[in-house]
C-alpha cells in the first residue's frame, strides 16, 4: 500500500511540531523515520496513522484521501504500534492479540473460528504462542511488545506502523522483530532511535524541528556530515570485511 | 507461581447462563419479597404472582396480598434494575477513562443527579418521576463535565495507562466535585425547603427505597435494559479501550462518538436511579471489581455479570437494610457503603502492590 503526506502541518499551543512535511512510502517499502528527540517522529506516524488530523495538508491512501475513509476502513488498512502502550487490566497475552480483529467484528458480525487461527499465526509469528496465556502484568517489556506487534499483526494490515519497536528489548528479541518487520511483504514506516538499524531500511528519512530535511537510501542520507549537524555525533562508517554491509562508529558527542 | 488464564477468565463455559440469569434473578427477587420484619411464606409470594399474572384466584390472606404486591415486589425488582444500572455505570466508566477507581458515586456523578432532582423538586417544576429524572440527568451531566476536565487541568489526563497517578487525579477531582455539588444540595434545602420537605429530602439523599411505587419499576426497568443493550452492543469498543483512547482509535473506533454515547447513557442511567432511590455508592465500584475477578476483564462476559451480579447486590443490600437493625430500616446507602468501602480500600492497596 502507498501511503502518501502531502505538506502536512501540526501545532500544539502555538507550537509548530511539524512543518510542511510531504513523504511518499512506497507499496511494501520498509521506510525508517530517524531524528533527535522531540524532532517530530512520533507525530508524523500518528498523522499516517490517521490518529490526528493534521492542521494543514493531507494523508493519501493508496491516492485517496485519509479523512473521507471510515475509521474501521482505516483500522482494515492500516496498523500502528504505540511506543509505551499499558493497561492494568487483568487479561492474557492471547486476548490482547485479539483485539487486532476488532475493525473486522461487529455486534452482527461475531467472533468465528477464522479470528482464532488470524491471532494464533500473529502469536507464532512474534514468537509469543507459547506464553499466549500469560497474564499481561506478567509479561516483560520486551514480551509485551512482541504483543502488541501481534496485534498489529491481527488486524492484517497493508501497512504497519511502528514507533521505536525495539525500544525494550534485548539485542536478541531487537534483531528478530526487525526481520520479522523486513519480512513482512506489506508498506512499512518504523520510528527508530538506533540509527545502525535505520540502515537495514530500504529508505530513510531524517526528521529535524518538525521538518523531513533529507530523504534516500541509507548510505545516501546517513553520511558523515548528517551525523554530525542533525545528531550532534562524530561518528565514522566502516565497512564489513565479511558481508561488505556499512557499520557506523560513533566515535563521541559534540 | 505466574498466573494463567485458568484463574483469571474460565473458557467459554457454554449457554448454561441462558437459563442460570433468569433463575438466579428470579430467586433473589423472591427473596427480596419473602424476607423482612413479616416473613411471607414462599407459596403465597407464588399464589399472588399466579393470581396476578397467570389470572388464577388462589385464597390469599389481603394484606399480606399488599404487602407482597404494593410494597416488596415492585421494591425489589427496583432494587434489581438500580444494581444494574450502577454497576453497568462503572464498568463504563472504568473502561472509558482506563481507571479502576472511576465510579459514579466517586465521581460525583450521583451527587450532581441529586443537586439536579433537588433543585426540580423545590422549584416545583413538577414532581413527576420524570421530570426529576430531567433534572437529575441535568446534574449528572454537569458533574461529569466538571470533574473530568478538573482531573485534566490537574495533568493526568485520562488516555495510556498511568495507572495510580490518573486514579489519583480522578479520585481528588470526584472528592472536589462530590463536596460541590452536596454543599448546594444542602444550601438549596436549606434555603428553600420546608422543614418536612427537608426531612425526606435528607432521606432520600441517603439512598432509600421506601415508597417504590410500580410508576417507578415503568421507568427503572427500561432505564436498565436500555443500559444493557448499549454496553452489549459496544462491548468490543469497551474492550478495545484496554490499551487507551489512541489505541482504540488505531484499532478502527470511533472514539469521540463512542465515548459520547456511553458516558450520556451511563450518566442517564445513573440519574434515573439516583432521582428515584437517592445516591446509593459503591455497587459501580465493587461490582465491576468483583466480576473482573471472576469471569475476566473482556466485556463479553463483563457486561452481563456485573449486570447480574449488581441487581443480586442491591436486592441482598435492600434486605439487610431492612433487617440488620430490627423494627428500622436504614438507607440502603448504609449497607452499600458498609461493603464497598473495605473493598474500596482492598483495590487501593491491591493497584499499590502492582506498580
Amino acid at each position: 500500500m502507498r501511503l502518501t503526506a502531502e505538506h502536512i502541518d501540526w501545532k500544539v499551543h502555538g507550537h509548530r511540531l511539524l512543518d510542511d512535511v510531504s513523504l511518499t512510502v512506497e507499496s511494501g517499502e520498509t521506510f525508517g523515520l530517524i531524528g533527535p528527540n522531540g524532532s517530530g517522529k512520533t507525530t508524523l506516524l500518528r498523522m499516517l496513522a490517521g490518529l490526528r488530523k493534521p492542521k494543514a495538508g493531507r494523508v493519501l491512501v493508496d491516492g485517496q484521501p485519509m479523512s473521507a475513509m471510515r475509521r474501521p476502513d482505516i483500522a482494515r488498512a492500516i496498523a500502528f504500534v504505540e511506543q509505551q502502550a499499558d493497561t492494568l487490566d487483568r487479561l492474557v497475552a492471547r486476548e490482547a492479540v485479539a483485539l487486532g480483529r476488532t475493525p473486522f467484528l461487529s455486534p452482527l458480525r461475531p467472533w468465528s473460528e477464522q479470528d482464532d487461527a488470524i491471532v494464533s499465526r500473529a502469536l507464532e509469528d512474534v514468537g509469543m504462542r507459547h506464553l499466549e496465556n500469560r497474564l499481561w502484568h506478567t509479561l516483560s517489556g520486551g514480551e509485551r511488545q512482541r504483543v502488541h506487534i501481534a496485534r498489529a499483526l491481527a488486524q492484517q494490515p497493508r501497512a504497519l506502523l511502528l514507533d521505536e519497536p525495539t525500544n525494550h528489548l534485548d539485542v536478541r528479541h531487537q534483531l528478530s522483530i526487525l526481520q520479522l518487520v523486513k519480512q513482512l511483504p506489506i508498506t512499512v514506516v518504523l520510528a527508530l532511535h538506533d540509527l545502525g538499524q535505520a540502515m537495514d531500511c530500504d529508505r530513510i528519512g531524517v526528521m529535524e524541528g518538525g521538518r523531513l530535511i533529507d530523504i534516500g537510501p541509507p548510505r545516501q542520507v546517513l553520511t558523515l556530515d548528517r551525523l554530525r549537524h542533525t545528531f550532534s555525533v562524530h561518528a565514522d562508517l566502516i565497512d564489513d570485511p565479511q558481508d561488505g554491509r556499512t557499520i557506523l562508529r560513533f566515535r563521541h558527542a559534540l | 507461581m505466574i498466573p494463567t488464564v485458568a484463574s483469571a477468565a474460565p473458557a467459554r463455559s457454554g449457554w448454561h447462563w441462558i437459563w442460570l440469569t433468569p433463575l438466579a434473578l428470579f430467586v433473589a427477587i423472591m427473596a427480596g419479597t419473602a424476607i423482612g420484619e413479616t416473613s411471607i411464606p414462599m407459596d403465597t409470594i407464588l399464589k399472588v404472582l399466579a393470581n396476578r399474572f397467570g389470572g388464577m384466584s388462589f385464597a390469599v390472606d389481603r394484606i399480606e396480598a399488599g404487602i407482597i404486591w404494593d410494597y416488596r415486589l415492585s421494591r425489589a425488582i427496583l432494587a434489581a434494575c438500580c444494581g444494574t444500572g450502577l454497576a453497568l455505570a462503572g464498568v463504563v466508566l472504568q473502561a472509558l477513562l482506563r481507571n479502576p477507581l472511576a465510579d459514579p458515586f466517586l465521581m460525583g456523578i450521583s451527587a450532581g443527579a441529586s443537586t439536579g432532582a433537588v433543585t426540580v423538586t423545590i422549584a416545583g417544576v413538577g414532581s413527576g418521576v420524570l421530570t426529576l429524572s430531567l433534572g437529575a440527568f441535568a446534574g449528572a451531566g454537569l458533574a461529569f463535565g466538571l470533574v473530568v476536565a478538573l482531573s485534566h487541568a490537574a495533568g493526568s489526563g485520562t488516555g495510556g495507562g498511568r495507572g495510580t497517578q490518573a486514579a489519583g487525579a480522578i479520585i481528588l477531582a470526584g472528592i472536589a466535585g462530590s463536596q460541590l455539588f452536596n454543599a448546594l444540595t444542602a444550601f438549596i434545602i436549606a434555603k428553600s425547603a420546608s422543614a418536612e420537605q427537608a426531612r425526606g429530602i435528607m432521606f432520600w439523599l441517603m439512598g432509600n427505597l421506601s415508597g417504590v411505587r410500580w410508576e417507578d419499576v415503568f421507568l427503572g426497568l427500561p432505564a436498565a435494559l436500555t443500559g444493557l443493550v448499549i454496553c452489549l452492543w459496544h462491548r468490543r469498543a469497551l474492550d478495545a479501550f484496554t490499551f487507551g483512547t489512541d489505541s482504540a482509535a488505531s484499532l478502527g473506533i470511533p472514539v469521540r462518538r463512542v465515548r459520547g454515547v456511553l458516558i450520556a447513557a451511563m450518566a442517564l442511567v445513573t440519574a434515573v436511579m439516583v432521582s428515584m432511590v437517592g445516591a446509593i455508592g459503591f455497587v459501580g465500584l465493587v461490582i465491576p471489581h468483583a466480576m473482573r475477578f471472576l469471569v475476566g476483564s473482556r466485556h463479553t462476559r463483563l457486561v452481563p455479570a456485573s449486570a447480574l451480579a449488581g441487581a443480586i447486590f442491591l436486592i441482598a443490600s435492600d434486605i439487610l437494610s431492612r433487617t440488620l437493625v430490627p423494627g428500622q430500616v436504614l438507607p440502603i446507602g448504609v449497607v452499600t457503603a458498609l461493603i464497598g468501602a473495605p473493598a474500596f480500600a482492598l483495590i487501593l492497596i491491591r493497584g499499590a502492590k502492582r506498580r
